[in-house]
């Protein structure tokens, strides 16, 4: 384990900004954080939660995939796909380093999605431990530990010194750059770092959420529950949830012409809209109630079912702050499935 | 550059010929730009097509696997792709990229079974790979029967070559069927459901359903009514596709993504999902 002391955390920064491109949580004027590439000048944050997750940096919310260039008949497929550069994000959140776990068993399983797996292999995740979970954090629902986050690095934060671990080779790699600006330490403070953070995690409001019930073979039990209609009666159907969610996958594909050719791009899709399934002889998800049932039997039934029983959710709380009508899905799991689970 | 595979990048293909078949379908065939079968596929399966600046739509791949030389598409007229396509003149190119799903199980489960395909309207476009790779290995498979039914008889898709080539094989039975009387018909009348129901199949045959949603609904309604058992019985499902490789998110029935699990499924594995297709 190494350290260095809080005064000191640009030096760091300086460091790992040499080699490559370096992200941090930086505060808005409006007191929310949001990742900017570091530079001289650019302050950390006190918030941990940032506003958009760490997904933009692996899947992004538009990418180009290739380009066409046509004449007359003729089409000509230009791969435009580049080797991505070395980064860093740092401050990544425990339950922000676990969504790259669900969106690994998506992207990288055969085929490989090529556009992620590049982003993968030259991004490095530090991560930081929690020191102020917010009210609406459940990550221990899920068997996540906010003092033991993983990801290349993982990080502890104290009132005056910041402690390193690597946990990954790249992660080795990277704190070894480092040798100058850290000083080799034990891990005593750490420990009782990790004690004051399961005190703060234990008086949690949500800390009693439970995913029990849920997981795999629930389909048949919970697809037709009443309880979907009261659920989804007010949702707008404006797709923040998905958006800002860290581990919500869907794309659409779509073709932008510039005049001098043509730029297929994916960007980020929601199943909480209308045209998602919308097919020329009619529409499999008809009402919002469909919709938004789909989003939440996918993150608590049928991902577990597809990958031995993990589910699609960190509970990172970004939904429940940022839903306009306050549904989100803490509200779905305490419903559904009535007292029967 | 990046030297990694990439599904979602396409090849070229090249439209090098174009069959008009009822008022809204054309049947394409397509190659590469140096004449060859763009890839192997088995028969079910499917394929991405694209005009870039239009979009990318999927449809089944309707030549047979044992044709060597080329793939064709049986498209219906009902968007922008489809549109744009049904412009298109020979020489054209387009993207291709697949093959895409399950396939059928000829090999295994059909081997040695009687035959019993069931099509409505554009839902004869995946059949026709399987009949003609079972008519191609004719003698691994029992007796063929094919119902087929259509709006009107300028409706009906591949008529030459069911006429000419289908009906003319032994052991293979033809049933061809239209909703409405029509002049110059002399064939049976009335819907595809009901016309299995009259012909009165014994069970002791595997069928294969495709065709609109309401359609495949009252025939396997009718089948099982003549005693078939659902795990006799197989169909595709239609769902809003993208990707292709299950990672857009888009045609998921209940835990199953259709562009992977199927389109192809047996018809008591559909009960295990939830009613959304
Ligand atoms: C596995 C599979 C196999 C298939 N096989 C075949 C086949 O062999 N042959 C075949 O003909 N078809 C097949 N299809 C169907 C085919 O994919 C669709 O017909 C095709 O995607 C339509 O594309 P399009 O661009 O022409 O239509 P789109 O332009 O996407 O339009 C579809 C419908 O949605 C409406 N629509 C679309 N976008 C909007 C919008 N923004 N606002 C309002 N309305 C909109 C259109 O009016 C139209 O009615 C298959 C589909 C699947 C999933
Ligand atoms: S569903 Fe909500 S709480 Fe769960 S990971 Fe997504 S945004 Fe976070
Ligand atoms: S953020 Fe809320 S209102 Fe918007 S789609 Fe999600 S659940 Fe519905
Ligand atoms: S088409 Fe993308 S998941 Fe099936």
């Amino acid at each position: 384990m190494r350290k260095c002391s809080l005064d000191s955390v640009n030096s760091v920064f300086a460091e790992i900004a040499k080699a490559a491109a370096l992200y941090i949580p930086a505060d808005r004027t409006d007191g929310s954080a949001v990742y900017t590439k570091w530079e001289e000048g650019v302050v950390w944050s006190k918030a941990l939660n940032t506003v958009r997750s760490p997904k933009d940096f692996f899947f992004p919310q538009m990418e180009n995939l290739m380009e066409f260039r046509t004449s007359g008949k003729n089409i000509e497929i230009v791969d435009t796909r580049s080797e991505a550069e070395d980064f860093v994000v740092f401050g990544v959140r425990a339950c922000d380093v676990k969504s790259f776990e669900i969106l690994d068993r998506v992207f990288l399983t055969d085929p490989v999605d090529s556009y992620y797996a590049t982003k993968r292999e030259h991004g490095a995740i530090i991560s930081m431990a929690c020191t102020r979970p917010s009210e609406t954090c459940f990550c221990k629902t899920f068997g996540i530990d906010p003092a033991e986050p993983a990801g290349d690095i993982s990080c502890w934060k104290t009132e005056t010194e910041l402690f390193f671990q690597s946990n990954t080779e790249k992660g080795a790699a990277l704190l070894a750059k480092l040798e100058g600006v850290t000083e080799e330490c034990t891990e005593e403070a750490v420990d009782a770092q990790k004690e004051k953070i399961n005190a703060v995690m234990a008086k949690l409001p949500l800390a009693d959420v439970t995913t029990e019930g849920f997981g795999g073979g629930k389909t048949k039990d919970y697809f037709n529950d009443p309880a979907w209609d009261e659920l989804s009666e007010a949702c707008l159907g404006c797709g923040t949830c998905t958006f800002v969610c860290p581990t919500c996958q869907c794309y659409d594909i779509k073709d932008f012409n510039t005049g001098k050719g043509v730029i297929r791009y994916r960007c980020w899709d929601s199943c909480m809209y209308s045209e998602f399934t919308r097919m020329a002889h009619g529409n499999n998800r008809l009402t919002q109630k469909e919709r938004f049932r789909q989003r939440f039997m996918h993150k608590l039934v049928y991902y577990p079912e597809n990958n031995d029983g993990l589910f699609s959710c960190v509970g990172c709380g970004r939904c429940l702050a940022k839903c306009p009508i306050s549904m989100n899905i803490v509200k779905v799991m305490k419903k559904i499935g009535g007292e029967n689970k | 550059m990046n030297n990694r595979t990439e599904t979602l990048i396409p090849k070229i293909g090249v439209i090098t010929d174009v069959r008009i078949d009822t008022p809204d379908i054309k049947t394409f065939r397509v190659v590469t730009p140096d004449g060859k079968k763009a890839f192997d596929h088995r028969p079910g399966q499917c394929a991405m097509l694209s005009i870039p600046g239009v979009g990318e739509a999927m449809f089944s791949i309707t030549s047979s696997p044992t044709n060597t030389e080329y793939m064709e598409f049986s498209i219906k007229k009902c968007g922008c792709v489809t549109e744009w396509l049904h412009q298109a003149e020979v020489g054209q190119n387009i993207t291709i990229r697949g093959p895409y799903g399950n396939p059928f199980p000829v090999d295994d489960v059909f081997a040695g079974k009687n035959l019993l395909f069931i099509a409505g309207g554009v839902g004869l476009a995946p059949l026709r790979s399987v009949i003609n790779y079972c008519r191609h290995y004719r003698d691994r498979y029992g007796d063929i029967d094919i119902v087929y039914g259509s709006r009107s008889k300028d409706d009906l898709l591949d008529y030459k070559e069911i006429i000419d080539e289908w009906a003319a094989d032994t052991g293979v039975n033809v049933h061809l069927t239209i909703d409405n009387p029509q002049e110059g018909w002399d064939g049976h009348v009335g819907f595809v459901p009901n016309y299995v129901k009259e012909l009165n199949f014994d069970t002791n045959k595997t069928a294969v359903l495709c065709g609109p949603p309401i359609m495949i609904k009252f025939t396997l309604e009718g089948l099982c009514g003549l005693g078939f058992d659902k795990t006799q019985i197989y169909t595709t499902l239609e769902l809003r596709m993208k990707c292709g490789v299950g990672k857009c998110g888009r045609c998921n029935v209940g835990s199953k993504y259709v562009c992977k699990e199927g389109p192809v499924f047996r018809c008591d594995e559909l009960d295990e999902l939830p009613s959304e297709y």
